[in-house]
């Protein structure tokens, strides 16, 4: 008997409609309010309600799914390359703020400035006495004067927060491994709230940064580099957690072995792409 | 086991459910591909439309029909809805119908993320087709978007972008499943290298779509937050720099031309050895080669950007860079031409189409190949040359077969012939008239006519004529394929199909080994042997 007669082929799935029809009535609300309509709220809300019940919903199905034995290791091979093809279509998501950080430092404002084999000298006519230095507002001083957000306060603070949950992330993997329950709970308890500490310390930051500091995502192109990649990243530690706590929730109710437990994986292998992103940002953005 | 799944699923008979929830919530590869594709040809006509409101306005010189801005709005929608609403969900709804049935799986390996990837494909495009009812218009900037003028849309602007969010995230559900499947659920007997090239270029092409749909997203996000939010990624007073835009947009929109042709090669070199008889001569280096052009889409995007004011360094990098695509890209030509090289063709429809394609195709790639030279793109850059190239490459390349892969595989799909006749009438009109409508425009565009311009000077007249002309035959034309498609599926005055439906085609595709039309489940146990002629 082969692989492939055990593969479960559900026959029908009514989530993915109702979360589709949640994610368009959001973000259709969302450019409702970018437009200025007083409809949009109501349907972002809406939209966003929808969507939470569809989450948890087809969360649902999949875990009683998979507790009922349905899932085979042919499944769940499925799964992983799922899950691991997701996370790369993220790197790929950071990768274009990475490279517009990088661009902006390496070559618009050089070329700004009048350096370089780009627009040649016509900058200096454009924006006369503009020099190239990171961090910079541009040329046209956009958002007023700011400080620069240092890398040895908060976010270092931060990384070390991240660091520590990825560590507690497989010290919980390894107890789960080891049918040690008490220690995946524990470990994974750990986890979860170092990722919403890191999430308070960041808004800690970010409420500095608008009322301290003047830097704000109007600060010119740093503002904006700053904000976007940092922002992006603390939505997806929110994201990450979450997931946690649903793996957590479910480890609580005993529903993993230490054969069958692609749930945790997947969020433990989220959890470390978004400890990895942090890494690159805390080198790129606030220590170079 | 089997208790469990009877259970949860309720209909253990394996027959679709009945009625229009069916189609709702269906997680048959079956059932969701022949919904990608009716939507793809839905909005081909829909995106003809738009191309024939742009040709009656080009028709003569001078303003006809529609404002100016209307005539904007229609080229970016039209390319938007062509390449994002047509092209791109016929080839996954080929992936859908025919990766399992050509590698012996049950089905695709994620059932519910195919359902939810198809519906994020029809809400995106809701949301497309929104901006066309806003205060200030659809977007008119052009489909590539380029800041600072996209960011004078009006209120279309935000739905442009989430429409945009939603078309990736459908594509990269769709990608990712493709993957799962080919590298999972495959007979065991199929091995990499045995599987058929329409499989082996939709794996390719399912990576291309993962690295580049989140790159666009971003660089349309940015869009959005430089236009509502304040930031400065695309304004240079703020140390921002609009060029940036151009290298992320390229960056996808590169490898994103080769998300629409790499499929379309592999139906060619799936097409083309069944009619020849032969085995597909170079198996092995058609896959290299596939590979070879989609990691050279990577590193080549700022040929499209050539007036841009780059480096000469810059410059001459992306030059050479593109050139060289012409060498795997000829690697495949040589071996369609010598697959067919003293083969025991016949020429039915597909087939016609696939000649058609391997000849006007090789004329869009040498169009291609005189603008990766930087000092003649300073010339054709934004002109009707460039939009004949890639017409050429769109239009009878992938266009050409997916009509041909619809002919190929619905007597498969619906168990009937269809009417030879009047298949081979449509091929006629189509190349015949295809030809008439864009052949001009090299002419237009080397005597200097711009792109994206509702109005010209008088000397552009005769042949915008010419190619307007051809383009309503060859749109009216396209009325044919649907009755032929619908007559097909109806069954009315057609010849039942055989279960191999062309000679000696079980011994090209494990698909030709099904009944026809093939059952709702289908290699619910993988076949033991496969096809080996690839050899």
């Amino acid at each position: 008997m082969s692989t492939n007669v055990a593969y479960y082929i559900p026959h029908k799935a009514v989530w993915p409609i109702i979360g589709t029809g949640g994610l368009m009535m959001m973000l259709a609300g969302f450019a409702n309010y970018l437009n200025g309509n007083a409809i949009g709220p109501t349907m972002m809300i809406l939209g966003l309600m929808v969507f939470i019940v569809m989450l948890t919903g087809w969360f649902a199905l999949q875990s009683s799914e998979s507790e009922l034995g349905m899932y085979n290791h042919s499944v769940g091979i499925s799964y992983r390359m799922g899950m691991m093809w997701f996370i790369f279509s993220e790197v790929m998501f950071f990768a274009a703020f990475f490279g517009a950080l990088w661009y902006t430092r390496n070559i618009s404002i050089d070329w700004l400035a009048g350096i370089g084999g780009g627009p040649g000298k016509s900058s200096n006519l454009l924006w006369p006495g503009f020099e190239s230095v990171w961090p910079t507002n541009g040329p046209g001083n956009v958002g007023g004067d700011y400080e620069e957000m240092g890398a040895f306060g908060l976010p270092f603070l931060n990384t070390l927060l991240l660091l520590t949950s990825g560590v507690t992330c497989t010290w919980a993997h390894h107890g789960l491994l080891a049918k040690n329950r008490d220690q995946l709970i524990k470990g994974l308890m750990t986890t979860v709230g170092l990722g919403f500490l890191f999430v308070a310390f960041q808004a800690i930051e970010y409420y500095e940064a608008y009322h301290e500091m003047g830097l704000t995502l109007g600060s010119g192109v740093y503002g904006s580099t700053f904000f976007m990649l940092t922002g992006f990243h603390g939505f997806h530690v929110c994201v990450g957690a979450i997931i946690l706590s649903v793996v957590l929730f479910r480890s609580w109710k005993g529903h993993f072995t230490p054969e069958n437990h692609f749930a945790f994986e997947g969020a433990a292998w989220y959890w470390h792409f978004v400890d990895v992103v942090w890494v690159g940002l805390f080198i790129f953005v606030y220590i170079l | 086991m089997s208790a469990v799944t009877a259970e949860n699923d309720g209909h253990h008979d394996h027959k679709p459910a009945k009625g229009f929830m069916r189609w709702i919530v269906t997680t048959n590869h079956k059932d969701i591909g022949t919904m990608y594709l009716v939507f793809a040809l839905a909005m081909f006509f829909v995106g003809g439309v738009m191309a024939l409101i742009i040709r009656s306005e080009l028709f003569e010189p001078g303003m006809q029909f529609v404002e100016p801005q209307f005539f904007n709005s229609m080229t970016t929608m039209h390319a938007l809805v062509m390449i994002f609403g047509a092209v791109m969900p016929a080839f996954v709804g080929f992936a859908n119908w025919q990766i399992p049935m050509m590698i012996g799986a049950p089905d695709m390996a994620l059932p519910r993320m195919n359902n939810m990837s198809f519906w994020m494909l029809v809400a995106g495009i809701l949301l497309l087709f929104s901006t066309l009812f806003v205060e200030g218009g659809a977007p008119a900037a052009g489909w590539t978007m380029y800041p600072p003028l996209v960011l004078q849309t009006g209120n279309a602007l935000p739905f442009a972008i989430f429409s945009i969010h939603l078309l990736g995230i459908s594509s990269i559900m769709g990608a990712i499943n493709i993957i799962a499947t080919i590298f999972n659920m495959r007979a065991p007997a199929m091995s990499l290298m045995k599987m058929p090239l329409f499989v082996w270029t939709w794996i390719i092409t399912a990576f291309l779509l993962i690295a580049i749909m989140p790159v666009f997203a971003g660089a349309v996000t940015m869009l959005l937050t430089d236009r509502f939010f304040d930031t400065s990624f695309f304004d240079a007073a703020g140390g921002g720099d609009p060029v940036l835009y151009q290298h992320l947009f390229w960056f996808f929109g590169h490898p994103e031309v080769y998300v629409l042709i790499l499929p379309t090669f592999g139906i060619a070199s799936t097409i083309i050895p069944v009619f020849a008889r032969k085995p597909l001569f170079g198996y092995a280096s058609m896959v290299y080669a596939t590979a070879a052009i989609a990691f050279l889409s990577f590193i080549v995007w700022a040929h499209h950007m050539f007036l841009v004011g780059m480096p000469l360094v810059g410059e001459l990098y992306f030059m050479y860079a593109t050139m060289i695509i012409a060498v795997p890209t000829a690697v495949k030509v040589f071996n369609w031409t010598a697959t067919m090289w003293k083969g025991a063709m016949t020429f039915e429809t597909p087939m016609l189409f696939s000649v058609a394609f391997v000849i006007l195709f090789t004329i869009g790639g040498f169009t291609g190949l005189m603008m990766s030279l930087a000092p003649v793109d300073f010339q054709y850059h934004d002109t009707y040359f460039i939009v004949a190239h890639f017409h050429y490459v769109l239009v009878p390349a992938a266009i050409f077969m997916i009509m041909a892969g619809c002919y190929f595989w619905l007597p498969k799909w619906t168990g009937n012939m269809y009417d030879e006749r009047l298949g081979r009438l449509h091929f006629w009109l189509s190349v015949i008239s295809v030809n008439v409508l864009f052949f001009p425009q090299h002419f237009l565009g080397l005597a200097g006519m711009p792109r994206r311009i509702p109005d010209y000077a008088v000397q552009f007249a005769d042949w915008n004529m010419i190619s307007s002309i051809g383009a309503f035959v060859y749109g009216f034309s396209q009325l044919l394929f649907v009755y032929i498609v619908y007559k097909t599926i109806r069954g009315i005055d057609c010849e039942k199909a055989t279960d191999e439906v062309w000679e000696g085609a079980s011994e090209h595709g494990l698909e030709w080994r099904l009944p026809s039309p093939a059952p709702y489940h289908t290699f619910e146990t993988p076949p033991d042997e496969v096809p080996t002629e690839h050899f």
